[in-house]
């Protein structure tokens, strides 16, 4: 099936178990002459009056990637548990919710809600009078919003095969010791199920961080923006790129690192 | 000129009267167009990238290893600025040697391009998985055949290794479709850059990118639909 696949063709560098190729000698090489190059033949005296902006982007970009993947969590869970045993009224919409969510560039989402939704909301005085106001007429609550929404809807399908990956068998022995149904799903149903998530989850919270620079396109101040800033202040092309690509890949190592750890620690290592 | 009235809220007017329903639809066009060129240049840089990957020598190795690892890593905006701005560089550069003045890129040639460099790494790592889930044995007996390296490819590994790369290729095709969006903020003239003017030019926001949204997951849908019927046609007279 396609959908089920989406997120292990998107994934990132995720060992995968096999023996997979590194880098190796001629790899280091290459990049070595790159940063050779670059290092010779580029500017970087910008990066002096630049890099407390470049830091708080990056501290923008961080907060945006920890909110948004926490609340998409929250809402992937239900999202997943409600299309493998909700009844009819709530796993239609759940279904429909990620493929459509899946189905249309982040992007337009993000437009839709910053631009769409952001000139709907003062056509009610309702809402411009409410407290919330002041809040919906800045940027971030609709990147914070259309983030969450895509992490749950691809991290929903996910946990939708999670669960039903869980073998019937566990669920109808917690049933014959008794366990009510909510207390089954905290011992067994929901830790089986986050186990089998987890591989996926580093993943996906890669391709999180590879969407947060999104955000800039509705002025949102990100690494990225910065960056961009950077570009159209000192006509420099490569250089600011150069220097947020490599803090991306750094990040997205150190996110790689951090989810191996988490997957080592005694309560996720696999039973047996 | 004459108006439409509304139907369920939605201003028809904007799409039938004003045109904007069909520039819409160009847009979409266009943004297939792109992703399928895109998508032909990631399957043939994919090819060709396994092969290096699994039977070029280190070096070979090692670059495309480098290759798959940073593309993957890094947000397609970024990858698709930088290889705009190399490619148009580098080209001019080259012209500017031969002798010839330097060109304005054509939109949907550099969309090709960047997102075809961007599509060509993934395709890259899943045309290898599917090679290596053959089983062995297959190519192994191919060449207790007699078969030269070229037929066993041709005759053998190729044909077996299909069933297991359309699921991943049909993914790849659904994000080289979603991400034609991003050359948007590059300004070219696909479906999302044709939304913002359309939406720009009549303040209907909400409206035209709802509507745009319906366009790409009408896409999505109809492409789901068909790698469906690709994958099982695939699989003919395996278990």
């Amino acid at each position: 099936m396609s959908e089920t696949n989406l997120t292990a063709a998107q994934a990132p560098v995720v060992a995968s178990g096999r023996s997979e190729p590194t880098i190796g000698l001629w790899g280091w090489v290459i990049l070595a002459v790159a940063f050779a190059y670059a290092g010779y033949a580029m500017r970087w005296d910008w990066l002096l009056d630049w890099y407390p902006q470049l830091i708080r982007g990056l501290g923008t970009t961080m907060l945006l990637l920890a909110t948004t993947v926490f609340l998409g969590m929250l809402l992937a869970i239900p999202i997943g548990l409600v299309q493998v045993f909700g009844p009819r009224w709530l796993s239609i919409p759940a279904r429909a919710f990620c493929t459509v969510i899946r189905g249309t560039p982040l992007l337009l989402q993000l437009w839709l809600l910053y631009y769409g939704l952001g000139s709907l909301f003062p056509q009610f005085p309702a809402i411009r009078d409410s407290f919330l106001w002041p809040y919906l007429r800045q940027a971030w609550p609709y990147a914070v919003l259309s983030l969450t929404l895509s992490y749950a809807a691809y991290e929903g399908e996910v946990f939708r095969g999670a669960f039903a990956g869980v073998p019937k068998g566990q669920l109808e022995a917690a049933r014959s010791f008794g366990m009510s149904p909510w207390h089954s799903f905290r011992r067994i149903w929901f830790p089986q199920a986050f186990h089998r998530a987890l591989p996926t989850l580093a993943g996906e919270t890669i391709l999180q961080l590879k969407a947060t620079p999104l955000v800039a396109t509705i002025t949102v101040m990100d690494i990225y923006s910065v960056a961009a800033q950077v570009r159209q202040q000192t006509y420099l092309t490569y250089e600011p790129l150069l220097v947020i690509s490599v803090v991306y890949i750094i990040v997205a190592m150190g996110l790689l690192k951090l989810f191996a750890t988490l997957t080592n620690t005694r309560y996720m290592r696999a039973p047996n | 000129m004459t108006t439409i009235p509304d139907f369920l809220g939605v201003e028809l007017d904007l799409f039938l009267t004003q045109g904007w329903g069909w520039a819409l639809l160009v847009g979409l066009y266009r943004s297939l167009l792109i992703a399928a060129g895109a998508f032909v240049l990631g399957l043939v840089i994919g090819t060709l990238g396994s092969f290096g990957k699994l039977y070029g020598n280190r070096f070979a190795r090692q670059s495309l290893e480098l290759y798959t690892t940073i593309v993957r890593s890094l947000p397609e905006l970024i990858l698709i600025l930088v290889v705009y701005f190399v490619g148009t560089d580098m080209l001019n550069k080259t012209l500017d040697l031969v002798g010839y003045p330097p060109v304005d890129v054509n939109g949907a040639a550099a969309g090709i391009f960047v997102l075809g460099i961007v599509i060509g790494a993934y395709a890259t790592e899943v045309i290898r998985g599917a090679i290596l889930a053959v089983p062995s044995g297959q190519i192994e007996a191919a060449r207790a055949f007699g078969m030269s390296p070229a037929l066993v490819l041709r005759r053998i590994t190729l044909p077996a290794m299909l069933p297991n790369a359309i699921p991943g290729l049909s993914n790849l095709w659904l994000i080289a479709m979603k991400n034609t969006a991003l050359l948007a903020v590059l300004g070219f003239g696909e479906l999302t850059q044709v939304t913002r003017q359309a939406a720009g030019a009549t303040k209907s926001y909400f409206t035209f990118f709802l509507a745009a949204a319906c366009l790409y997951l009408l896409a999505t849908l109809i492409s789901n639909l068909l790698t469906r019927r690709l994958e099982a046609w695939s699989r003919r007279g395996m278990a």
